[in-house]
């Protein structure tokens, strides 16, 4: 076959291209022609179709993206905002911070093990390319119904996944969420985010600069595997017709990531890198465009020195190869030996495939012969933008309409008994250790709190005690019955589980999971979501550093539940000061904070006593979420509490199980004037927690809730070994516990 | 004067840093030494630390077994080097033959991650002198490929010799055979087990106890008092 050169590409303008096979459009297509002036190269159009995909390109929801930077707070906090492969936040001493969550959804589904691994993988390597120490690791998971036996396929080998390639990394997990929904049955959602730690001055960027630098690339080898990821897999709705995808799916070695890590940081340490960038979705093709328009230069590379696994792969597919475990460094020639000399050290095959150029071209030959030859920014930066139409679906009306209001509620103590037990036990608000017992939380020697705290904590400094806390939440029933709103209860849900174990919350990183958007009652919900969000991180003082989207999350017509997922980095001045959510003393005092209302659409009691979904999600307030967290920080730093849990799906009743089987100690609660005991226990008003407060810091405590105008409310004690609620049940504690932990095992084993 | 202790980095080990922090606690001084490097640095006791050398694809420790550093180590543990093996540590240590036995996957094939309560058997070698004999500590394990089989000769010539250092306590988190966790070799300078003590040394962080450090502590003093 003739090498399909850009001397060729110009002598032949009406050669057949495929580019709807690479899912490009007509107008995409054309639009190539136009910047280049010719038909692209077989190579370049590779290139395009994977950066232009929706994945790389956001081009379906970069319009609404743009709220979060157009509507940032203001924050000296932030080092480095959206664009690079992660945001970087300052926090303090000399420390900085990054964090991002993304999405690995479609391969998880088709290949749960590998899918799944490999998100934990890329993001693993975003995080060291700002050039940082990766130090944790966290998984929001959405699976399918929890007795769906397709579940019994896709979550043991997400899990095995996560842990597989995770533990041998050396990265503690510390948190995340498993949530199940029929919506999410053939679109499991595997989110994976990554924290990493440096020192201000390590800070690195993805940019190609100073003409004659080397472009290295170093790792594995570039095989067959992944090819085509982002354009086919996270940019299409599957359709059970095609073909198997198995081959798009990318397969990990997480023994070569953790070379490359260490052989990474050795490189930032002895400061031999002018720029860097992992390689991920699009391969070679994004990393070298993405450098390269960046940079001030051109960059021209030798696509036949890249190391191979499969000498016969051609260089459209080298190009579009999304092989794992690949970086590409700007190096200056005088530090290139060094640069291979530590790569050596590590046993990563690394090689000089090029360099910047003083031009404006990024230019790829192959055998000395060019194909291709494109200004930079056209492939990375300036890709399609869609408006795409959006509208208010006509359901919405109704599903708002059909409230939790018309719902039976118990009708005394015994039916109360009954309905706490089924919630505590339901696969939403069961006990996930079977899950969390995969992953090492111990690794690194620095996890001060992890899952199932409110929020993961890792000691960053030894000497100094500071520390970092990370949260992730989402609830796409609440989103679903209001998008808006159920992004900003997303958001305010994280910021609180950060503030309850003593962080102050500084940034958002978010994972935007939603169906697709040629639909236009899915953009509607993505617009929403992201307005909801922007407007609430605005109010809170919370930045987006960052994220992910992942659209097409859809089976034929029906999409999944709107899920943006928030994760929020709050930091700590003294670890040894953080409050963890077991109640571990008898005789302290429980107070709620917080308003109670009857508010029960979308609740965790709505689904597992009613299989219900309807009305509205609850009231926020962001100025009293804001107050609530001052409250949670104070009482914290001045030890005035020494249990806090916040409560979210499942109410005060879910919150008061856990905390006392966290501390195997029971409580004794007392509904409070004015509250029917069900709404007291299952309501999921938000901004709201539970804390233990020691009988001698009483006075104090409330002197300082009533100072700053936070409602609390004492509703009982620490004590004995059941959960009692006065005139009502009681429940003993090994009752809960049997009926907390024995779900998910059952379902799984 | 205080003790060298040496903590050997093979390609994918990962409580190496770890491993030297607990040392540095213990009031000892962390060697770190290299897998492609023969010379130990004279340091007084190695410590092999848990990990997947070499990414475990063929058989926990097989490989970092036929590393340069490690031809030192047989040497010089059959010599008396005191040698600790922890996690992967130990499974090298076994496919050394500095001590008896091998490690198969787990019986219930997940990777566990717990808090593991464990009964000190042998409180009289070099890394367990700090501890009473039937002493209950509490320390992470943590591990896919733990579960500990040898030949019922063997268990029962470890069980005559005290050289079952370490038992499971509670429940038996991978099937190991006679719930052993560690073992000792005839001498008692080679140590290993599965569960990690470098990760319970510090209140702050891990299990929240020091169950661990009684391992550091228990080389330091016998280092020192040498």
């Amino acid at each position: 076959m003739t090498l399909d050169t850009t001397k060729h590409a110009a002598g032949t303008p009406d050669a057949d291209q495929p580019w709807a096979e690479l899912g490009l459009k007509q107008d995409e297509y054309e639009r190539i022609r136009d910047i280049l002036g010719r038909r692209p190269t077989g190579a370049e159009l590779a290139m395009y179709s994977v950066m232009w995909s929706e994945h790389c390109s956001y081009k379906s929801s970069k319009v609404h993206l743009k709220q979060f930077g157009e509507k940032a707070p203001a924050s000296d906090a932030m080092l480095v905002g959206i664009g690079e492969n992660a945001g970087v936040v300052d926090v303090g001493q000399g420390y900085a911070v990054t964090f991002k969550v993304e999405s690995h959804n479609h391969p998880s589904y088709i290949e749960p093990y590998q899918g799944a691994a490999t998100g934990v993988g890329g993001i693993v390597r975003d995080i060291l390319a700002m050039g940082a120490r990766p130090v944790a690791v966290m998984d929001p998971l959405r699976f399918g119904a929890a007795d769906h036996p397709d579940t019994k396929r896709v979550l043991p080998g997400v899990v095995a996944g996560i842990g597989g390639y995770g533990n041998c990394l050396g990265l503690p997990n510390i948190g995340g969420e498993v949530v199940f929904d029929p919506c999410y049955q053939g679109n499991p959602l595997v989110n994976a985010l990554c924290v990493g730690v440096m020192k201000h001055e390590d800070i690195h960027l993805a940019k190609a600069s100073g003409a004659g630098n080397k472009v290295i690339l170093y790792g594995a080898r570039t095989g067959g595997d992944g090819i085509g990821g982002v354009s086919v897999l996270a940019s299409e709705t599957f359709d059970s017709t095609g073909p198997a995808k198995r081959p798009a799916v990318q397969v990990g070695d997480p023994f070569q990531e953790k070379l490359l890590i260490e052989c990474t940081l050795e490189i930032f340490n002895e400061d031999l890198v002018a720029g860097i960038q992992d390689l991920g979705g699009a391969g070679l093709s994004c990393a070298t465009s993405e450098l390269a328009s960046a940079g001030s230069g051109g960059m021209r590379v030798e696509l036949d020195t890249v190391p191979l696994r499969d000498s016969s792969l051609s260089p459209e597919e080298i190009l579009m190869s999304e092989s794992q475990e690949r970086m590409c460094a700007i190096v200056e020639p005088g530090k290139v030996d060094r640069f291979l000399e530590i790569c050596e050290k590590w046993d990563v095959i690394a090689t000089v495939i090029g360099e910047v150029t003083e031009g404006d071209r990024l230019e790829i030959f192959w055998h000395g012969e060019q194909i291709v030859d494109v200004p930079p920014r056209t492939v990375a930066h300036e890709g399609p933008v869609y408006h795409r139409p959006y509208e208010r679906p006509s359901w919405q009306d109704a599903l708002q309409a059909d409230g939790a209001d018309k719902l039976a509620r118990p009708g005394g103590g015994e039916e109360l008994r009954e309905q706490v037990l089924a919630l505590v036990a339901s696969p939403n608000q069961a006990s996930k250790s079977w899950v969390t017992d995969q992953y090492d939380r111990f690794v690194q020697g620095n996890t001060v709190l992890a899952q199932p705290e409110d929020s993961g904590m890792i000691r960053i400094d030894e000497e100094s005690n500071l520390g970092v806390a990370v949260a992730t939440d989402g609830n796409g029933r609440y989103a679903k019955l209001d998008p808006y709103t159920g992004a900003q209860l997303a958001l305010a849900e994280s910021y609180r589980n950060v503030a309850a174990t003593g962080a102050k919350p500084l940034a958002v990183t978010d994972c935007l999971n939603f169906g697709s958007p040629e639909d236009p009652a899915v953009m509607w919900q993505f617009a929403e979501a992201c307005r909801g969000l922007a407007d609430a991180c605005l109010e809170l003082g919370t930045p987006v550093t960052g994220g992910n989207v992942s659209l097409y999350n859809q089976t034929g017509e029906t999409a999944i539940h709107p899920t943006p997922v928030v994760g929020v980095l709050g930091v700590i001045d003294d670890v040894t000061r953080r409050t963890p959510m077991a109640f571990a003393e008898e005789g302290q005092l429980i107070y709620l904070l917080g308003d109670t209302a009857d508010e029960l659409g979308g609740s965790a009691w709505s689904q597992v006593v009613h299989g219900h979904l309807g009305g509205l999600p609850p009231k926020l307030d962001l100025e009293r979420e804001k107050l609530l967290a001052e409250i949670l920080i104070a009482g914290s730093r001045d030890g005035m509490i020494d249990a806090a849990h916040d409560l979210s799906d499942g109410g005060l009743v879910q919150a008061v199980t856990e905390s006392c089987l966290g501390g195997g100690k029971g409580a004794r609660l007392v509904v409070p004037d004015g509250l029917s005991p069900f709404v007291f226990l299952f309501s999921e008003s938000a901004s709201r927690a539970i804390v233990a407060v020691p009988r001698s810091e009483e006075v104090r405590f409330n002197d300082m809730c009533g100072a700053r105008g936070m409602p609390a409310t004492r509703i009982g004690v620490v004590d004995g070994d059941a959960v009692e609620v006065q005139g009502e049940f009681s429940i003993p504690l090994a009752e809960l516990r049997a009926a907390h932990d024995a779900t998910i095992p059952a379902l799984l084993a | 004067m205080t003790a060298r202790i040496g903590v050997i980095t093979f390609p994918g080990s990962l409580d190496d840093r770890d491993t030297r922090r607990a040392i540095r606690l213990a009031g000892a001084e962390p060697v770190a030494l290299w897998h492609r490097d023969k010379d130990l640095k004279g340091v007084d006791a190695v410590v092999l630390p848990g990990g997947f050398s070499y990414g475990d694809y063929l058989r926990a420790g097989a490989i970092s077994r036929f590393s340069p550093v490690m031809e030192t180590v047989i040497g010089e543990a059959r010599a008396g080097l005191p040698v600790l093996g922890i996690c992967n540590g130990f499974q090298v240590l076994t496919e050394t033959h500095l001590l008896p036995g091998a490690m198969l996957r787990n019986n219930h094939l997940h990777f566990i991650c717990r808090e593991q309560q464990l009964r000190v058997e042998n409180a009289d070698t070099a890394w367990t002198a700090d501890y009473t004999a039937g002493q209950e500590i509490r320390i992470p394990l943590k591990n896919v490929d733990g579960r500990y089989v040898a030949d019922e000769r063997t268990l029962d010539m470890l069980e005559a010799e005290g050289r079952v250092a370490f038992r499971y306590l509670g429940m038996n988190p991978n099937g190991s055979l006679r719930d052993i966790a560690g073992i000792t070799n005839e001498a008692g300078n080679v140590v290993g087990l599965m569960p990690h003590p470098e990760h319970a040394v510090e209140p702050l962080v891990g299990t929240g106890g020091t169950d661990g450090l009684g391992f550091f502590t228990s080389i330091l003093k016998k280092l020192v008092n040498a």
